[in-house]
C-alpha cells in the first residue's frame, strides 16, 4: 500500500489533486482512495488530503496514516502545520518553496536528515495557469520523485481527467506538470 | 429522452457521486430536496445531470427537509418515482414525514449520508440519524463503501416498488468516510441499469382521475391498528423480495449481497459486529489478530430493517464473544445493536459474551489499532468464558476511561 498525505490550504486544489491522481492510478487497474479532512474549513484554512493506492481493494477507512509521501503545496504550511506527523523512517517530502533545499532545511530544522525535494509550485502555477493553484504542478513533481508514471503517460492521463475544462486550461496544466517534473530537486 | 451518460468500466467516485449516478440511472421523476452536508453533492450532482439533459425528471428546490420529504410523498402518491437525499438535522426534520411515507405505502428512495446530530453541532459521520429513523417503517439498507452505495441505491427502487412491498427504502452510507472518499466503482451502463430497475409501476395514483382514490386518510381506533399491522406484515415479508433483488443483481454484476454480511466467521471465536465503513476496517484488524493466533471475524447487517433476527443468531452461533459496536450516543441504555443482537441470541438459546462499544461519535477516527484492542478484550472474555471487562465501554475517547454496567 502506497500512502500519500497532502498539506494544503482550502481552495488550493489538494482534494482535486488527490482525486485526479486517484483517477489516473485507477486507470492502470490499481485500487485507489482519495479523501480529505473537512470540518468547518474556510478558504485559506490549513487542511490535509490523502491518497491510498494498492493492488488489492482498499478496506482501510481509518483517517490515521503513516505516509510514504508528504506533499506540501502551500509554502507557509512547512512552518505552521505538523508536516512530519506520523512519519516513517523513509517518508519522502516534496515541498513547495522558492528556497533552495539547503535554505529550506535551515529555515525548518525538523526536516534535517529527511529525504526532501523542493519545487516552486506557486510560481509555476502563476506562470502557466495564471493563478496560484499549485496542485497539478505538485503531481508533476510527484511523478518525477516517485517514478510512478513517466511524464508522457501521466500528461495523457491527466488530459482525460481535465477533459471537461477548456483546451487553454488543459494546455496550461500540462505545461505546469512538465515544468514541475523538470524543476523538482 | 434523457441522454446516455458515458461511463468507464471503472470510475473513481465518492459515495455521493455513486448515489447521484444511481438516482440518475433510475430516472427519478421528481427529486425534491433541501441539501445538507455531507449529502449536498448527491443533490448537486443530480441537478447538474438534469440540467445537462441526462435525466427526464424534475428537480424541486424546497424550503426545508420537511418539505423535501413532503414533496416526495406528494409526487409518489400522484403516481411517479420520487427520491431525495439528506443527513443529520435534515433527517431529523424529515422524521414526521418519514412515517407518513411508510404509512401511505409510498416507495420513495431516501439516500442518507449518516452524520451526527446536534448539539454540539457537528458535520461529521456517525449513525445518530440512522438510529433516529429506524422505527419509521422504512426498509433500511446499509453500505460500507461507494460501490455499495451505488449498488444498493439502484436496488432500493426495485425492492420498494415491488408490488408485494410498496414501502419506502433508505440507503445509508457514512458521512465523509464514504460520501467524500473517492474509490474504484464499477457502474452498470445506463441501459443495463434502467433495465434492471425497470419502469415505475403506479399503484392507486392520485392523477389517475378515472379511478379516484384518497391518500393520507384519518383512521381512528376502528382501522388504524389494522393499517399498522398490515404495514409491519409487509415490511417483514419484504425479506423475500430483498433476497430476490439481491440474487438478480448478482446475476448481472457478480456482486453478492445478503441480509447479513460475514467475514471469516466459519471458525471465528470472537467477532466485531458493526455498521458502515467500520465493517471494512474491522476486516484488516481481524486479519492482523489471526496472525497472532486469535480467530477473529466480522459480522454486519446489510438490511437493518427488516432486522434479520434469525440470520444474525445463525451468523454468531459459534462465537464465544461479540463486540456490538454502536456509532450513536446510547441515550441512557445499551446501544441498539447490542440490544437487538442480544435478543436474537437469547431467542436462539445462545449465550456468548456480548459487549457494547460506543465509538466514532461526531466523526472521531476509528483506527485499526482501536479495533484490535476490541478484539483483545473479546479474546480475554472468550478465554474466561465470561465478561471480564465492563459490558459497555466508550472507545477513542479523551480523558479517563468511560464504562458502564
Amino acid at each position: 500500500m502506497l500512502e500519500i498525505r497532502w498539506h494544503s490550504r482550502a481552495g488550493q486544489g489538494a482534494v482535486t489533486g488527490a482525486k485526479g491522481l486517484a483517477d489516473v492510478v485507477a486507470n492502470t487497474g490499481k485500487y485507489v482512495q482519495a479523501f480529505a479532512f473537512y470540518g468547518s474549513a474556510k478558504r485559506g484554512a490549513a487542511m490535509t488530503a490523502y491518497n491510498r493506492v494498492d493492488d488489492q481493494p482498499i478496506l482501510n477507512h481509518e483517517k490515521y496514516m503513516r505516509p510514504d509521501y508528504v506533499l506540501v503545496i502551500d509554502p507557509g504550511l512547512t512552518y505552521t502545520a505538523d508536516i512530519t506527523a506520523n512519519e516513517k523512517e523513509d517518508t519522502k517530502y516534496i515541498i513547495t518553496t522558492h528556497l533552495s533545499k539547503e535554505e529550506l532545511i535551515k529555515s525548518q530544522p525538523k526536516l534535517e536528515g529527511k529525504e526532501v525535494y523542493v519545487v516552486d509550485c506557486m510560481q509555476i502555477s502563476l506562470d502557466t495557469i495564471g493563478r496560484a493553484i499549485p496542485n497539478t504542478p505538485m503531481l508533476g513533481a510527484l511523478m518525477k520523485v516517485s517514478g510512478m508514471f513517466d511524464l508522457d503517460y501521466f500528461q495523457e492521463a491527466m488530459k482525460k481527467v481535465l477533459s471537461k475544462f477548456p483546451q487553454k486550461i488543459i494546455d496550461a496544466n500540462m505545461a505546469a506538470i512538465e515544468r514541475a517534473y523538470n524543476e523538482v530537486k | 429522452m434523457a441522454k446516455k451518460y458515458e461511463l468507464n468500466e471503472v470510475e473513481v467516485w465518492d459515495g455521493n457521486m455513486a448515489a447521484a449516478h444511481a438516482l440518475r440511472q433510475a430516472q427519478v421523476d421528481i427529486l425534491a430536496a433541501y441539501p445538507i452536508t455531507p449529502s449536498t453533492p448527491i443533490v448537486q450532482n443530480y441537478s447538474k445531470f438534469l440540467a445537462d439533459g441526462y435525466v427526464d425528471g424534475e428537480f424541486i428546490m424546497v424550503e426545508s427537509e420537511h418539505s423535501a420529504m413532503s414533496g416526495c410523498v406528494a409526487a409518489s402518491a400522484a403516481g411517479v418515482r420520487a427520491a431525495t437525499a439528506t443527513s443529520s438535522q435534515g433527517f431529523a426534520l424529515m422524521v414526521e414525514v418519514l412515517y407518513q411515507a411508510s404509512g401511505m405505502r409510498l416507495p420513495i428512495v431516501l439516500t442518507v449520508v449518516n452524520r451526527a446530530l446536534a448539539a454540539p453541532l457537528n458535520v461529521n459521520g456517525d449513525h445518530s440519524d440512522m438510529y433516529l429513523g429506524r422505527d419509521a417503517g422504512w426498509i433500511n439498507l446499509c453500505s460500507y463503501n461507494p460501490q455499495e452505495a451505488y449498488d444498493l441505491t439502484l436496488m432500493a427502487f426495485k425492492i420498494g416498488e415491488d408490488l408485494n412491498v410498496r414501502l419506502p427504502v433508505m440507503v445509508h452510507q457514512d458521512g465523509f468516510i464514504c460520501s467524500h472518499t473517492a474509490q474504484n466503482v464499477r457502474p452498470l451502463q445506463d441501459e443495463e441499469a434502467q433495465e434492471f430497475v425497470g419502469e415505475y409501476k403506479p399503484v392507486n395514483s392520485m392523477l389517475d382521475v378515472a379511478n379516484p382514490v384518497t391518500h393520507g386518510v384519518q383512521t381512528e381506533e376502528d382501522w388504524h391498528f389494522e393499517h399498522k399491522a398490515r404495514q409491519h406484515h409487509d415490511l417483514m415479508n419484504s425479506v423475500s423480495v430483498i433476497k430476490k433483488v439481491f440474487a438478480e443483481f448478482k446475476d448481472r454484476t457478480g456482486r453478492e449481497y445478503d441480509l447479513v454480511y460475514t467475514y471469516k466467521m466459519d471458525d471465528a471465536d470472537v467477532a466485531i459486529f458493526a455498521l458502515g465503513t467500520t465493517v471494512e476496517s474491522a476486516q484488516i484488524a481481524a486479519d492482523q489478530m489471526r496472525e497472532k493466533g486469535i480467530k477473529a471475524g466480522v459480522v454486519s447487517l446489510r438490511v437493518f430493517r427488516p432486522f434479520p433476527f434469525n440470520e444474525v443468531a445463525e451468523a454468531l452461533s459459534n462465537v464465544k464473544a461479540i463486540a456490538a459496536m454502536d456509532r450513536s450516543a446510547p441515550g441512557g441504555t445499551f446501544g441498539a445493536l447490542f440490544n437487538e443482537i442480544s435478543a436474537s441470541l437469547m431467542a436462539h438459546g445462545k449465550k456468548p459474551v456480548v459487549l457494547n462499544y460506543i465509538y466514532g461519535l461526531g466523526g472521531r477516527d476509528t483506527t485499526i489499532n482501536m479495533l484490535k484492542e476490541v478484539y483483545e478484550d473479546l479474546d480475554k472474555c472468550a478465554k474466561a468464558g465470561e465478561a471480564v471487562v465492563p459490558l459497555q465501554q466508550f472507545i477513542g475517547l479523551r480523558g479517563p476511561k468511560l464504562s458502564f454496567y
